[in-house]
């Protein structure tokens, strides 16, 4: 045997291990994060304990803090596939905002102006409307890029601030609903609302569409062709040149998908949670979903428990701000570090003596240079 | 003699590797110590660990008898060793003195002394034969004279033992022949060199003695004097090598590629490949020889669909394939082994199986309508994986993880297994083992003989002539003559390869 087969045994025979490394630094990112927020308590007089046992009863303690985590879980979960999605395919998607505005547009627009619809033809046509916007606005940047070589990070960031002001000006002006005093479009009809799951409690069907989608966005990228090509894009756009894949059209396209995605987190937001769209909406989700889709590793099923974990800081940050009187900003610190460990794992690997495989093979560029 | 360098039992293991297992190797004041060994020998290692770029696990490092840690480059530079790295470390918008100085930069009155540089440097010059004008912009120098300022730099910094890494990988043969030149006047003054290569006929030309490692072991230091070619390849490989290729006359068949005045820019918009003509018969293997860089690169990219073409013609297989897209071309039935591996071949963090389907995926059996059947693929990727050789312990282990015959095996498993009348082979074996090289030629003249028109793309004097049956020289994106391969030599195709044609070299 020789030298070199005997280390890639060697390594077969690791790659669980290697698996449980992997998990380990986005966990121990959260802990680290976690307890410096404590340190961050401590120094400002407050109680830690009372700080983080109103944080986990707030996100848990009851069937209400369950519901309501999970409620603020489903665009975090559509919202961060659409990143994670991105990133498979070599795109760095920060348009995710403006997608989710452009789907929520949509969507409550089908939701209120179209009437007489039965439910079951009325909700998921408003799903479909509200992707399809979603996708549009994402696959323009994609065009741009795919044409041009225009990069899509300056493109997409440009594209949310035509959404959101254009969001604004429409539910100020032409959508506003002549009968409420603030600024907001109609409510939308019974029948294009997200069903309950569990009445009285807010949380929708609008979850498990987020759920269904986790599987979906897995199904498509390892299971079918297009999945396929997006993925070797995204890993080496040279070799799928090469292979006889096209580049730029899997740069549309997977912008146009990940665009549906966030859009439909946005459709999820107003069919199932807001039920109006108000021009006080303000969303934020799109960013939240970058933290999100680089905590999980843009893989679609740790695209799930990341969104847990933010709807949880979220949700529990309330009832920590009573108990121990301390902001609840602090929740931010704490996102804000997870995210500099995430990034910068050197830092978590150096804390707890990880090492990192010498020729560790990147599977995810995050972005690439300018161009092409 | 006095020793310049000793390493006594130097072990240095990476995880699941032993790269060097007790190497113990004596440099002698004043020699050209030849380190020979395959991808993957240990040599490389072994240079780090002098260098300091590793720190040994176990053993000790001698320089002048006396013992010593070299933690860092710098420790090495200031111990007067100087290594000359296959990729130079260069700064093209710098002048040849700038260069020289980075890093270490002499003042005058407060600035750059950029005059006493040049003083220096050409007094290097006429010392060791090592004729660089100061004042050139590095961009401006051709590859071999680049080598020569890296030479100038590792000397000004008072090296007196020169590692050089590979390098005549760029040079054309003229130039080695200079390098090796340069190389005995430093060692008849003093200097100690240590010259890792992996080509055998190198060896000869200028070793004095050489080391063999494999597998992380030395295997033996002879002579040239004392080993042949043969012995030293059975010592890298540990078992006999075929050194030449057999193979009959060619059976001529139709023209399967003709490429009419063709002409492509490169990146920088210039005219790479400037009005090139050329015809691939089915049954034969044309050889494009040239030094790297004189628009083979583009040359092959236009033929095979990745690089617009600005003007001509390209017919493969009857049809006009000029302005087609890759797939087209791939599916017209060209099977393309391309120049570098890593960049277009494969995706190194893809498992070897996905590799293996890279431009089949969407038809069957890989694929019905959008899904992927992951089980053709798997089965496939196990048939090929054991006809072709490829050494790996599972057919899912990540392509970054081969060593690089291994992965050029892959590439030409992937692109032969498919039914194809053209193959464009674009430096094939380039950085490969001599078994690994072995193993690929086989593969060639097979398919070569199986019917195939083969257009062999390489910087390797030695594949070319050993190869082809005729051989067409690229000099500045033209092609200077096309000459059988009886009539070709290696001075003929070395002043071609420089530009210089028969007639105008009388």
């Amino acid at each position: 045997m020789t030298a070199q087969s005997k280390e890639m045994t060697a390594e077969a025979t690791s790659s669980w291990l290697r698996t449980l490394v992997d998990l380990a630094v986005p966990v121990l990112a959260v802990l680290t994060a976690l307890a410096i927020g404590a340190l961050v308590i401590w120094a400002s007089g407050a109680d830690v304990v009372a700080a983080y046992k109103g944080l986990l009863e707030g996100a848990l303690g009851s069937m209400r803090g369950i519901t309501e985590t999970l409620v603020l879980a489903t665009p975090y979960t559509l919202a961060g596939l659409a990143v994670a999605l991105g990133f498979r395919c070599g795109l760095f998607n920060i348009g995710v905002e403006g997608q989710f505005y452009i789907g929520a547009l949509f969507s409550v627009y089908v939701g209120y102006a179209v009437k007489g619809l039965p439910m079951l033809v009325h909700v998921p046509l408003a799903l479909l409307v509200g992707a399809l916007g979603g996708a549009l606005w994402g696959a323009i940047p994609g065009f741009l890029k795919a044409r041009l070589g225009a990069h899509e990070v300056i493109n997409t960031i440009m594209m949310n601030y035509i959404a959101v002001k254009t969001v604004d000006y429409l539910v100020k002006n032409p959508m506003r609903d002549a009968t409420s005093t603030i600024p907001r479009t109609p409510f939308i009809e019974r029948s294009a609302t997200l069903p309950q799951l569990l009445a009285p409690y807010r949380l929708h069907l609008g979850f498990l569409i987020a759920v269904a989608a986790i599987f979906v966005v897995y199904w498509l990228l390892w299971k079918t062709t297009l999945g396929f090509e997006i993925r070797t894009v995204g890993a080496n756009p040279d070799a799928a040149q090469y292979a006889g894949m096209s580049v730029t059209r899997n740069f549309v396209l997977a912008m146009l998908l990940s665009g549906a995605l966030a859009g439909l987190a946005g459709t999820s937001e107003v069919l199932g949670t807001n039920r109006n769209l108000p021009a006080a909406f303000v969303s934020g989700y799109g960013f939240d979903s970058i933290a999100i889709a680089l905590l999980a590793k843009s893989h679609p099923f740790g695209i799930l428990p990341a969104a847990l974990l933010w709807a949880g800081l979220r949700q529990g940050a309330g009832l920590m701000q009573v108990r121990a009187a301390i902001s609840i900003d602090l929740i931010n610190i704490v996102q804000a570090l997870v995210i500099v460990f995430i990034a910068a794992d050197e830092i978590i690997r150096w804390i707890y003596r990880i090492r990192r495989p010498k020729e560790e093979i990147r599977e995810v560029v995050f972005t690439r240079g300018w161009g092409r | 003699m006095t020793l310049a360098l000793e390493t006594r039992g130097c072990s240095k293991a990476f995880p699941g590797v032993q790269a060097c297992d007790s190497i113990s190797f004596q440099l002698e004041k004043g020699e050209i110590h030849a380190v020979l060994g395959e991808n993957g020998a240990g040599k490389t290692t072994l240079m780090n660990i002098i260098y300091g770029l590793y720190d040994e696990d176990e053993g000790e490092v001698f320089l002048n008898g006396e013992e010593v840690d070299i933690r860092a480059p710098s420790d090495a530079i200031r111990r007067g060793i100087g290594m000359v790295h296959q990729h130079f470390m260069l700064i093209p918008v710098f002048t040849v003195a700038e260069n020289i100085m980075l890093g270490m930069e002499t003042t005058k009155n407060g600035l750059l002394d950029e005059q006493g540089a040049a003083k220096q440097i050409r007094e290097f010059s006429h010392q060791f034969g090592l004729d660089v004008d100061p004042n050139a912009y590095v961009k401006d120098l051709p590859v071999g004279i680049q080598q020569r300022v890296e030479i100038i730099k590792a000397l000004y910094r008072k090296a007196d033992i020169l590692i050089l890494d590979e390098p005549t990988a760029v040079l054309t043969p003229q130039e080695a022949k200079e390098l090796f030149e340069i190389m005995r006047s430093l060692a008849a003054q003093g200097k100690s060199i240590i010259f890792i290569t992996h080509k055998l006929k190198e060896v000869f030309a200028v070793a004095d003695r050489i080391t063999v490692l494999r597998n992380g072991r030395v295997v033996g230091t002879t002579t040239p004097g004392e080993a042949t070619e043969a012995k030293l390849a059975e010592m890298m490989v540990g078992r006999e090598v075929i050194l030449t290729v057999d193979k009959g006359p060619p059976e001529l068949g139709d023209v399967v590629l003709k490429v009419e005045d063709l002409v492509v820019l490169d990146d920088r918009r210039v005219q790479a490949v400037d009005g090139v003509s050329l015809q691939v018969r089915a049954g034969e293997i044309l050889g494009v020889a040239g030094v790297q860089g004189n628009g083979q690169t583009e040359l092959v990219e236009a033929i095979t669909g990745l690089r617009p073409v600005l003007s001509g013609e390209i017919e493969i297989l009857g049809h006009d394939t000029t302005h087609s897209t890759p797939r087209q071309i791939i599916e017209a039935g060209v099977a393309h082994v391309p120049e570098d591996r890593q960049k277009h071949g494969l995706v190194l963090s893809y498992p070897l199986v996905d590799n293996l389907v890279l431009s089949t995926y969407y038809r069957p059996p890989f694929a019905h309508g959008l899904l992927i059947d992951n089980e053709a693929v798997d089965e496939f990727g196990r048939e090929v994986i054991a006809e072709y050789d490829v050494r790996t312990p599972s057919e899912y282990v990540l392509a970054g993880k081969l060593s690089g015959g291994n992965q050029q095996k892959l590439i030409v498993a992937r692109e032969f297994s498919r039914p194809s009348e053209l193959v464009i082979a674009a430096q094939p074996t380039r950085g490969l083992d001599v078994g690994s090289i072995e193993f690929i030629h086989q593969r060639l003249v097979e398919k070569r003989d199986a019917g195939s028109g083969i257009l062999l793309v390489s910087v390797e004097l030695d594949e070319i002539m050993s190869l082809s049956d005729r051989i067409a020289v690229l000099y500045q994106g033209k092609i200077i003559d096309t000459l059988p391969a009886s009539e070709a030599t290696r001075e003929r195709l070395g002043l071609l390869m420089a530009g210089v044609h028969k007639e105008e070299n009388k």
